[in-house]
C-alpha cells in the first residue's frame, strides 16, 4: 500500500472512531440525540457554545464520555501490545495473557481487594496491577533467556508457566475473600470500564499514544524481525536489544491498561490479525491502524456490554472472549505453518 | 570490498567450533567454502555477518573490524542470504521483503526516498522476481523464495555477499541461473556450498574447512584433490577439467570402507 492509502486508512479509521464514540455516548439508559452529545463535547473541549440542560451535560460529560474514551484507549493499548508481542516472540497466538503479563496484574489487584491496600503500603488496585504486570514481565524475561539471549519459544513457554503459577496464586487469594469482595474481584478479573473517571484518563492515554508511537518508530526493524533472528541481524538489527526494549514497552502498556480496566482478553489477538489480513504485515502501517481498530472495537464491545442485558452490565472480558475465541480457532486452522514450527 | 579473517576462534556452548581460521577474499572475488557437515562453515559465515562475536581473532570487511562497526554500518557492507527461516507470521509481499534490504540504511526516523526505491526496483528486476512482486512470500516455490532473498540482499547494496547453501532444494536449472546471477553482480562473495560441482562452477577459489580449521585454499583444481576428498569428505574421487573447460568431479561407486580412512590425516 502506498503512503496516500495509508493516510486514507488512518483518517478513515479516525473518523470511524470519532463517530463510534459519539454514537456510543448517545446510547444508554437515557438515549440522547447525537447532535446534543456533540454540542456538549464541543462546549467542554473548546469552551464555546451553550451547555444546555445541566442533567444532560452531566450524563454526557461526567458519566459517559470518560467511559467511552477509556474504552477506546484501553482497546488501542491492548491491540498494539498484541501486535508487537506476536512479532517479538514469532508466534501469531501471542498476547499479554499468553505471556503471563495479565495474570501478574490480576494477582496484584486481587491482593489489594482482599488483603486491603493498607497492608500493601497504601497502593491502590491500579498501582498493584501495574506492578504485578511488570513483575510478571520481568520474570518471563528472566526465564525466557538462554545465554543472555531471549529465545522466542522459551519466552512463550515461560509466559505460560508463569501465568499458571500466578493464576493459582490468584485463585488461592480468592478463597479467602468475602462474597462482596469476590464480586469486585470477579468483575475486575473479567475487565470493565464502568468505573471510568476523568482523572484516570491522562496517564493511560499518554502511555498508550506514546507507546504506540514508539513501537511504530521501530516498525522497519520489526519488519526485519519477521524474516527470523539471523536474517534480521544480517540486516543490521540488534535483535536482542530490540526484543528487550520492546518487551519492556509491552509490559508497561499492559500494566497501565490493565490497571484501569482489568484484564480483557482476545483484543490483542484478534485486531492485529484483522489488520494484517487487510493491509499486510508492514508494522509502520500495522501498528497505528491496529491501535485505531482496537479502539473502535472496544468502544463497541463496551456499548454492547451495557445494552444487551439492561440494566445489568456484562464484564468486557466475557464479550471479548465470546467474540474472540472463534477468531482464535479460525487462526489456528488457517495457519499451516504452526505444526511445522 | 576485501574480506580478511585473521586467527578466528569461535566457541559455542563451550565447544570450540572454529580454531584459528585465516582466509582472504580479494575484492570482486568469489570464494566457495566447502567442508563436511559440522566443519564450521555456517559458524564462519555468522562471524562474517556479525552475528557471532569471536572468542579470538578478527573479521575485517573493507579493512575494518566488523565489531568496531555498528550493526547497521556492518550491514551496509555485508549482506547475507541464509537458509530460509522466516517466522510463522506471513503477510509481507515479495516487494516488501526485498525492501527490507534497505533496513540498515535508515535510522528510526528514516523514510524511504528515491534511492531506496531505485535500489529495490533494480534488485527486483535483476533477480527476475517482478512477476510475483505483489504475491505473499508463502505462496512461492523454493526457487522463487531464494531469488527473493537474493534480491533483498542486493537491495542492501552490499560490498560483500555471504551465501549459505543458497541452492539447496533447487532443481539443476534454477541452481545454474542463480549462480550466473551472482557472478553477474560482480560483488565480492563468500559462499557455503555443499555441492562440490557447483562450487567448482561458481568459484574462482575454494577454501576447505575441516574440524574448524582451514585445510586447503586456492584454485578449485588445486584444492579438491583426490587426497583432500578422501581425508576431508571421506570419498574416493577424481577431479579434472573437461575439454570444454568445466571442472568435473567423478566419484567412485563406494565410499571409503570403515578402517580405510584410519590413515592419519595430514591436516
Amino acid at each position: 500500500m502506498s503512503r496516500p492509502r495509508l493516510w486514507a486508512g488512518t483518517f478513515g479509521l479516525l473518523a470511524v472512531l470519532a463517530a463510534t464514540m459519539v454514537v456510543a455516548i448517545s446510547i444508554g439508559a437515557v438515549n440522547i440525540p447525537v447532535g446534543d452529545v456533540w454540542s456538549v463535547i464541543v462546549h467542554h473541549v473548546t469552551g464555546r457554545g451553550a451547555t444546555g440542560d445541566p442533567a444532560l451535560d452531566q450524563i454526557v460529560w461526567e458519566f459517559r464520555t470518560p467511559r467511552v474514551v477509556l474504552a477506546a484507549v484501553v482497546g488501542a493499548g491492548l491491540a498494539v501490545t498484541g501486535a508487537v508481542l506476536q512479532t517479538l516472540v514469532a508466534n501469531p497466538l501471542a498476547d499479554p495473557i499468553v505471556l503471563g503479563f495479565s495474570y501478574g496484574a490480576s494477582l496484584g489487584a486481587v491482593l489489594v481487594i482482599t488483603v486491603g491496600g493498607a497492608a500493601l503500603g497504601g497502593v491502590g488496585v491500579s498501582g498493584t496491577a501495574f506492578l504485578g504486570a511488570l513483575a510478571a514481565g520481568i520474570l518471563v524475561f528472566a526465564l525466557g533467556q538462554r545465554a543472555g539471549r531471549l529465545a522466542p519459544t522459551r519466552l512463550v513457554l515461560a509466559g505460560v508457566a508463569v501465568g499458571y503459577v500466578l493464576l493459582s496464586a490468584t485463585s488461592f487469594v480468592q478463597l479467602k475473600a468475602t462474597p462482596t469482595e469476590l464480586r469486585t474481584v470477579m468483575f475486575w478479573m473479567l475487565g470493565s470500564v464502568a468505573g471510568a473517571q476523568w482523572d484516570q484518563i491522562p496517564t493511560v492515554t499518554v502511555v498508550v499514544i506514546g507507546g504506540t508511537a514508539l513501537v511504530t518508530l521501530f516498525g522497519r526493524r520489526l519488519n526485519a524481525l519477521l524474516s527470523g533472528d539471523e536474517a534480521a541481524t544480517a540486516l543490521g538489527v540488534d535483535v536482542h536489544r530490540l526484543r528487550a526494549l520492546l518487551l519492556v514497552v509491552s509490559a508497561l502498556l499492559t500494566g497501565t491498561v490493565i490497571a484501569v480496566a482489568g484484564s480483557i482478553g482476545f483484543v490483542g489477538l484478534m485486531i492485529p490479525h484483522l489488520i494484517r489480513l487487510t493491509v499486510g504485515a508492514d508494522h509502520r502501517r500495522l501498528l497505528p491502524l491496529t491501535a485505531l481498530l482496537g479502539a473502535v472495537y472496544l468502544v463497541l464491545v463496551d456499548l454492547l456490554s451495557r445494552t444487551v442485558n439492561r440494566p445489568n452490565e456484562l464484564p468486557l472480558g466475557i464479550l471479548t472472549a465470546l467474540l474472540g475465541a472463534p477468531v482464535f480457532l479460525w487462526l489456528l486452522r488457517r495457519n499451516k505453518n504452526l505444526d511445522a514450527a | 570490498m576485501k574480506l580478511t579473517v585473521d586467527g578466528l576462534h569461535i566457541t559455542l556452548d563451550r565447544t570450540p567450533i572454529l580454531r584459528g581460521v585465516n582466509l582472504d577474499v580479494r575484492p570482486g572475488g568469489i570464494v566457495g567454502l566447502v567442508g563436511p557437515n559440522g566443519s564450521g562453515k555456517s559458524t564462519l559465515l555468522r562471524a562474517v555477518y556479525r552475528s557471532l562475536r569471536p572468542a579470538g581473532g578478527v573479521v575485517r570487511v573493507g579493512g575494518d573490524d566488523v565489531w568496531a562497526l555498528s550493526a547497521r554500518a556492518a550491514a551496509r557492507r555485508t549482506a547475507a542470504v541464509l537458509q530460509d527461516a522466516s517466522g510463522n507470521i506471513s503477510g509481507l509481499s515479495v516487494a516488501e521483503i526485498v525492501a527490507l534490504g534497505r533496513t540498515p540504511h535508515h535510522g528510526l526516523l528514516g523514510r524511504d526516498g528515491p534511492e531506496d526505491r531505485r535500489a529495490v526496483d533494480e534488485a527486483i528486476d535483476r533477480c527476475g522476481v517482478r512477476p510475483f512482486a505483489n504475491r505473499d512470500h508463502t505462496s512461492l516455490s523454493g526457487g522463487e523464495r531464494q531469488r527473493v532473498l537474493l534480491a533483498r540482499a542486493l537491495a542492501q547494496r552490499p560490498d560483500l555477499l555471504v551465501l549459505d547453501e543458497l541452492t539447496n532444494h533447487l532443481d539443476i536449472r534454477a541452481r545454474f541461473e542463480l549462480l550466473d546471477l551472482i557472478r553477474a553482480t560482480g560483488i565480492t562473495t563468500l559462499a557455503v556450498l555443499h555441492d562440490l560441482d557447483l562450487a567448482a562452477r561458481l568459484c574462482d577459489q575454494v577454501i576447505a574447512l575441516h574440524s574448524g580449521t582451514v585445510v586447503a585454499a586456492g584454485p578449485v583444481l588445486e584444492v579438491l584433490t583426490p587426497d583432500l576428498l578422501r581425508t576431508v569428505f571421506g570419498v574416493r574421487a577424481r577431479t579434472d577439467r573437461h575439454p570444454d573447460g568445466v571442472i568435473r568431479i567423478t566419484y567412485e561407486a563406494q565410499p571409503l570402507a570403515d578402517g580405510q580412512d584410519n590413515v592419519p590425516s595430514p591436516y
